[in-house]
């Protein structure tokens, strides 16, 4: 039953109170349609040998997206990793590093929550919530959504966390400059050689909850090889939010792209 | 559940092509999905079936053509198809560094339409 009760307020359009001190794009707003298809006109069937690539449109968008950002003189960096990898704990810590001498700003997606924009926020630094409503990915129309949606003047660094998912994300380029690949590791070895495209298409990997590695027995020495394995071409960093080891090099790396 | 947003956008793809087409029914759609794409076949076929009651492809054929990977080493030269868990690795002279040649494709092939 759908019916609400007769004290359940409606509330149709305003957003959730929770989240009034974020920005919240929730993609299932209409924004742009497909035309409708053609009425009748031919009869019989033909083959059209098309040829095209199926992320085209992203892709096109992606190229506007980055283009953008080339004019303001922003680096964008897309953050993914499965599930829980870490990425919002690495992005609060990284913030609070680089403090005022590096404007940032912060894309979080999500599937339906904003608990992330939430634990992002900090005074100057803009953040804008994607909300996907179920799609397992960002794409390049949602961040052209979210940048539109937040002030970027002066920014020079705008972390995009991408939703956690180790497969979609690696299809759709944002328009990003850097594609950050996290993977901690309560995640087992074997993970980039099972995700290779995640990887193969990473510019850095980052072994994440470096903390932990001796109470889950995690061989980090196994998990470096696969990951250079996959990602060959990728720098490598090995951090802990937690304690704070390894993240000067990763903050390095940072300022290295202004 | 990973593969719906591509196949929306498959999808899309088909019936803007379609479109420009002057097609009213599409009753075939065929894709050609590399190894290294990073979707499951079958998967895919599956997200599509979902999608396509309500458009003009509603009861088409869904055919996905498999591209299989191919590597070329990028110090000695060597092609060769990387295996799943072993991917860019030389085979023949174990060098890690090597350019994929096919098998990223994520592309809609061909479509049967009126
Ligand atoms: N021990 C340890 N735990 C960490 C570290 N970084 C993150 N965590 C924990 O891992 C859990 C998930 O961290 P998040 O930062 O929310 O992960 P996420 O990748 O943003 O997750 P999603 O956005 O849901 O995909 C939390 O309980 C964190 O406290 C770390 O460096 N060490
Ligand atoms: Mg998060
Ligand atoms: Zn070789």
């Amino acid at each position: 039953m759908n019916t609400p009760g007769p004290s359940a307020p409606k509330q149709p359009s305003s957003p959730a109170p929770e989240t009034e001190d974020v920005v919240v794009i929730d993609v299932r707003d209409p924004a742009d349609t497909l035309p409708e298809p053609p009425g009748d006109r031919i009869a019989g069937t033909r083959t059209v040998d098309v040829s095209v690539r199926i992320l085209d449109e992203n892709d096109r968008r992606a190229e506007v997206n980055r283009a953008r950002l080339a004019v303001l003189g922003i680096r964008a960096l897309n953050f993914v990793s499965s599930p829980g990898a870490g990425k919002t704990t690495l992005l609060q810590h990284t913030l609070a590093a680089l403090g005022e001498d590096v404007s940032s700003a912060v894309l979080v997606g999500d599937l339906e929550t904003a608990n992330d924009a939430r634990r992002l926020r900090r005074p100057g630094v803009p953040v804008a919530q994607i909300t996907t409503g179920g799609a397992c990915h960002l794409d390049a129309a949602m961040v052209a959504r979210a940048m539109d949606a937040i002030p970027l003047d002066g920014v020079r660094l705008l972390f995009i966390e991408n939703v956690g998912n180790l497969v979609c994300p690696a299809s759709f380029d944002l328009g990003e400059n850097r594609r950050i690949t996290l993977v901690s590791c309560t995640e087992g070895e074997d993970k980039p050689l099972k995700y290779p495209p995640m990887f193969s298409s990473a510019h850095a990997v980052l072994l994440t909850k470096i903390d932990v590695a001796g109470a889950m027995e995690f061989d980090r020495k196994l998990a470096l090889q696969n990951i250079r394995r996959a990602a060959p071409q990728a720098s490598v960093f090995e951090v802990s939010a937690k304690t704070g080891e390894g993240m000067d090099a990763w903050l390095a790396y940072l300022r290295g792209l202004l | 559940m990973h593969e719906v947003g591509i196949a929306q956008a498959a999808l899309d793809q088909a019936l803007e092509q379609a479109q420009r087409a002057g097609a009213v029914r599409i009753h075939r759609i065929v894709l050609r999905v590399g190894t290294l794409s990073g979707v499951e076949p079958t998967a895919l076929e599956f997200a599509m079936q979902t999608l396509l009651p309500g458009s003009i492809a509603d009861g088409a054929g869904l055919e996905i053509e498999p591209v299989p990977a191919l590597a070329r080493c990028r110090s000695c030269s060597h092609e060769y198809s990387p295996s799943d868990g072993l991917l860019f690795e030389c085979p023949h002279c174990g060098a890690l560094a090597s350019t994929v040649l096919r098998g990223r494709e994520l592309e809609l092939a061909r479509l049967e339409i009126s």
